[in-house]
């Protein structure tokens, strides 16, 4: 158990290094240099050739990455190119707004995929099983924007029963505060709730039908101590896929936080995407893929760990 | 059995094997731990060697797992094999003064055991057997020709079975076709593996039937891989019993049957159910559990279940009485250490 | 295969006894037809196709022709039955013509990493070997991101425009399809009757394309058209941040966009654009479950 732990933590290594190769080298992937995006078109060549220095891009290629990466693990991103100001504390300001959204997405999301996929699966070819089918077919094929656009529609524009935009400023008490959080959170747990019911409801089903469910009804057991039974046995999957989407949420939130304003990493990224911040936008996906990587390892040793047969 | 002689492709006449099979081995590695590193080695195929000769069929016996598939992959190098050579009617496979190993194929074809998968579901009947045909060069209406013909010798009618799916077939129709298949590039030996293991007792015998039928008119020489010692007995006319990855024991079918040799042999028929109560067992019973093919006992692989073993039989492995190079076709050979096992008289259980 | 369809004629005689059972793909075809769902969300796809390729025959405006004193009407106005847009373009032949480069736009990077990536998977699982480790590691880091965050770190990084869009996408397509099309060529490598096939001495482009493709294609292409139904979403996506198509290009996620400070004057007319992304790829989720399930019947019946 201990060396596919190991085994797996080294196979990560590779991973992480590719991708601040990817991150790194698309910046420079985009013809023309990365300081006349930055510059004014006036500005004078010394003017230019100073900046190139300050910024490291007259070395050759390598030893600016190898730079950049030393420095990335050391936390130090450099300044942004906007404001100024050092990007981590952008970026550890912006990801802890972020996984507030997340955590509460994920707890909705995941506990209402359950609730019907399970009884889909239960229901299997009745009608709460096609309600509920069809409710999850929706949220995944929903664009979330659009829903997030709609209900903002809904409820702040056309009622005003919610604020629209932002996350609302310290100055305000928390239960009003809260009211900003109801309108992302619901746009973000819909597409795990699809995704997680539809596998739930798919795994119970394959479980169901499999013999050893007949024979625990046949040794008497009720309805309850059943149910037990087949989420045990459903759970890894579910589990795992869970994990998964939880790294959705922080890493692919961007949408939606661009249509509520709200201050995340997400919202950080497309700014930074708009104001060519390239030590921002750098740092916010190397940031965010790492995140995932992370995410990935730990749900495949937790589900080694359930799951004998996976340590292979 | 002559008329396997008078095949345009003989290039030997009768004397010479149309198999021989050298110290023939295969390992297979084992990975594990934190870099995946070889840790371990199944033994499947070790050292084996027999030649089989033209016209005959030649039975492999043994339990799951001592590598008789394997010793049929390696023929038809589906696997590469680690050491030993094959030859082919005086000709060695994979030789560049030899046959080449797609020039063997096509005189040496092979039945598998499950006759589903065997078959690419979305193919016909036709289509399956006139495959290898068509891919040889052979033009398409003579190859649907000659796969309806096989279709008739096999004993299914062409105008109903030739446009059919595998899964609208039962089990023995399939196997039918499989053999019609393995006979559509026209070999002059066809390893058996398993082919009748997953069939209903009735088919069984049908097909049975069948392949000695096939083998008379077309010539064949057979190699029969089974664990089902009656199939065995009653298909082949020499037979050889393998034990985890090493030949034990081989001969005259007769002579094997009646006069078993080696202990293993000798525990294996004994384990035959029978109805007979003239023929009650009187053989000791195998012990010990089934040995680990990754960690094979020292010496003879068969000592840690045998009532017979000695001190010799952990120090070194035993070799076949009658070196291979050496033997007659009708020797009766074994490779056991002790006389005494090998006459039956018993001297106790010990385990070693 | 049409080589070898051709060839059930040179087999047939006069049969009257027993008419051959169907094959594969027409049994497959058959379920199909008597699947409602499915057929009803092929009807729908084809009358978008339909009012996309064919906009000049449903609509006679311009999409690039407003007028300011038209602007954001609303549903039902005479002469523009969907309402106009922010600069007074009428609202239904923006929906039309915009849906053109929608579906560009999510279709063709699925086609790319369809042919990219199946290949690339083919190969990685018959070979199998240090080919197929060095192809699937490399994937592997493609598969550290998010497919969200990979499109639009491609995108924000190289500058935006529907070519890089498109490239983004087939960039994020790619490891997926790579990954399926290893697992099912590994799966039909090891199946018996591939190993008979290279038992009777072909050579293996014959057996990859009589034996493995036919039994291969299948699950990749309903993968690919699952993945349209999110490419839809992420197209649109990504020129709703203004990282795909430039205005004054029509095209539903870029109305999306442009639309969205009206849902303060005209709330209808502003939802309409996400509606047909929506609906588009609903239709092609379903369709593809449709496919999946018509060829998944257990043939043992």
């Amino acid at each position: 158990m201990l060396l596919f732990a190991i085994r797996r933590l080294l196979q990560a290594i590779p991973i992480l290094l590719g991708v601040s190769l990817v991150v790194f080298g698309l910046v420079h992937i985009v013809p023309g240099n990365p300081i006349d995006m930055l510059m004014p078109p006036e500005a004078s060549p010394e003017v230019i050739a100073q900046m190139k220095a300050a910024f490291g891009f007259d070395k050759p290629l390598y030893m600016q990455y190898l730079l950049w990466l030393m420095r990335a693990v050391q936390g130090n991103f450099g300044l942004s190119v906007f404001n100024a100001t050092p990007v981590w504390g952008q970026l550890v300001d912006a990801l802890g707004n972020t996984f507030i959204l997340a955590i509460l997405a994920a707890a909705l999301g995941f506990s209402l995929g359950i609730v019907f996929g399970m009884v889909s699966a239960l229901y299997h070819g009745r009608w709460p099983d096609k309600l509920f089918s069809a409710i999850a077919t929706i949220g995944v094929s929903l664009p979330h924007y659009w829903c997030a656009i709609v209900l903002v529609l809904a409820c702040a524009v056309l009622h005003d029963w919610l604020p629209a935009q932002g996350m609302g400023d310290d100055s305000l008490p928390l239960y009003e505060r809260l009211q900003y959080l109801v309108l992302p959170v619901i746009t973000l747990s819909l597409i795990p709730m699809g995704v997680i019911g539809r596998l739930v409801r798919a795994t119970v089903l394959d479980i169901i039908g499999q013999d050893f469910v007949g024979a625990l009804a046949a040794k008497g057991l009720t309805r309850w101590p059943v149910i037990r039974h087949i989420a045990r046995n459903a759970a890894p999957p579910v589990l795992a896929l869970m994990g998964l989407q939880f790294g959705y949420l922080l890493g692919g939130s961007i949408l939606v936080e661009t249509v509520f304003n709200w201050p995340g990493s997400g919202n950080l990224l497309n700014l930074a995407i708009f104001r060519r911040d390239i030590p921002v936008l750098q740092a916010t996906i190397l940031v965010l893929a790492t995140f995932f990587v992370v995410l990935n390892l730990l749900v495949d040793i937790a589900q080694a760990a359930i799951d004998p047969r996976i340590r292979r | 059995m002559s008329a396997a002689l008078r095949d345009p492709r003989d290039r030997g006449g009768p004397a010479q094997p149309l198999l021989r099979v050298d110290r023939l081995t295969k390992h297979f590695p084992v990975r594990g731990g934190l870099l995946n590193r070889q840790v371990a080695t199944v033994q499947a195929v070790d050292d084996v060697s027999f030649s089989v000769r033209k016209g005959e069929t030649l039975g492999i016996v043994g339990e799951s797992g001592c590598g008789k598939s394997t010793t049929a992959r390696l023929l038809m190098r589906l696997i590469q094999p680690d050491a030993g050579e094959v030859v082919f009617d005086g000709d060695e496979v994979g030789h560049r003064q030899g046959i080449s190993v797609s020039d063997m194929r096509r005189q040496m074809q092979m039945v598998f055991q499950d006759s589903y998968s065997s078959l690419n579901p979305r193919m016909t009947m036709a289509e399956s057997i006139a495959y290898a045909p068509r891919m040889h060069g052979l033009g398409r209406r003579e190859a649907y020709e000659r796969a309806e013909n096989l279709l008739s010798r096999v004993g299914l009618n062409p105008l109903q079975y030739a446009r059919r799916y595998p899964h609208e077939l039962s089990g023995g129709q399939r196997q039918r076709v499989n053999i019609a298949r393995a006979l559509a590039l026209e070999p002059r030996l066809v390893i058996l593996d398993e082919a009748v293991a997953a069939l209903d007792k009735s088919v069984e015998a049908q097909v049975l039937n069948l392949l000695s039928d096939l083998k008379d008119s077309f010539s064949l020489t057979y190699l029969f891989i089974s664990h089902d010692l009656n199939v065995v007995e009653y298909m082949s006319d020499r037979v050889m019993v393998m034990y985890l990855g090493r030949v034990v024991e081989a001969g005259p079918v007769e002579s094997i049957y009646r006069r078993p040799r080696h202990p293993y042999t000798r525990a294996l028929f004994a384990s035959k159910p029978t109805l007979d109560p003239d023929r009650r067992t009187t053989e000791m019973p195998l012990t010990g559990d089934p040995p680990n093919p990754i960690n094979p006992p020292s010496g003879c692989r068969f000592r840690t279940r045998c009532g017979f073993a000695m001190p010799v039989c952990a120090a070194s492995l035993p070799p076949l009485d009658v070196p291979f190079e050496d033997a007659a076709d009708d020797s009766h050979v074994v490779a056991c250490h002790v006389p005494a096992a090998q006459l039956g008289h018993r001297t106790g259980v010990r385990h070693g | 295969m049409s080589d070898l369809a051709l060839d059930r004629q040179l087999v047939s005689r006069a049969d009257t006894q027993a008419a051959p059972a169907p094959g594969y793909w027409t049994s497959v075809g058959q379920r199909l037809l008597r699947d409602k769902t499915t057929m009803a969300v092929t009807l729908v796809l084809f009358a978008i196709l339909f009012i996309t390729l064919g906009a000049p025959l449903v609509t006679h405006y311009d999409p690039y022709a407003g007028s300011v004193m038209a602007r954001l009407k609303p549903i039902g106005t005479p002469g523009h039955w969907l309402g106009t847009d922010e600069t007074g373009r009428d609202l239904w032949t923006r929906l039309c013509y915009g849906g053109r480069l929608s579906l560009l736009a999510a279709i063709l990077p699925v086609t790319i990493s369809l042919i990219v990536g199946g290949f690339l998977g083919i190969l990685a699982g018959y070979a199998g070997g240090w080919t197929g480790t060095l192809i699937m590691r490399t994937m592997d880091v493609f598969y550290a991101f998010p497919s969200i965050l990979l499109a639009i770190a491609i995108c924000g990084l190289m500058g935006n425009g529907l070519a890089n869009s498109i490239i983004a996408l087939a960039v994020v397509f790619i490891p997926p399809m790579v990954r399926v099309s290893e697992t099912v060529t590994t799966q039909a490598r090891h199946l018996d009757f591939v190993e008979a096939a290279r038992a009777s001495g072909t050579t293996t482009l014959q057996i990859i394309r009589h034996h493995v493709l036919s039994n291969v294609l299948g699950p990749i292409m309903v993968y690919a058209t699952s993945l349209i139904s999110v490419s839809i979403i992420l197209s649109a996506g990504l020129s709703f941040l203004g990282l795909g198509v430039t205005p004054p290009q029509a095209e539903w996620g870029l109305m999306l966009n442009s639309l969205r400070q009206a849902i303060y004057v005209q709330p209808s007319v502003a939802a309409l654009p996400g509606l047909m992304i929506f609906v588009t790829s609903m239709c092609f989720n379903l369709m593809s479950d449709g496919v999946r399930s018509a060829m998944d019947v257990r043939l043992n019946k």
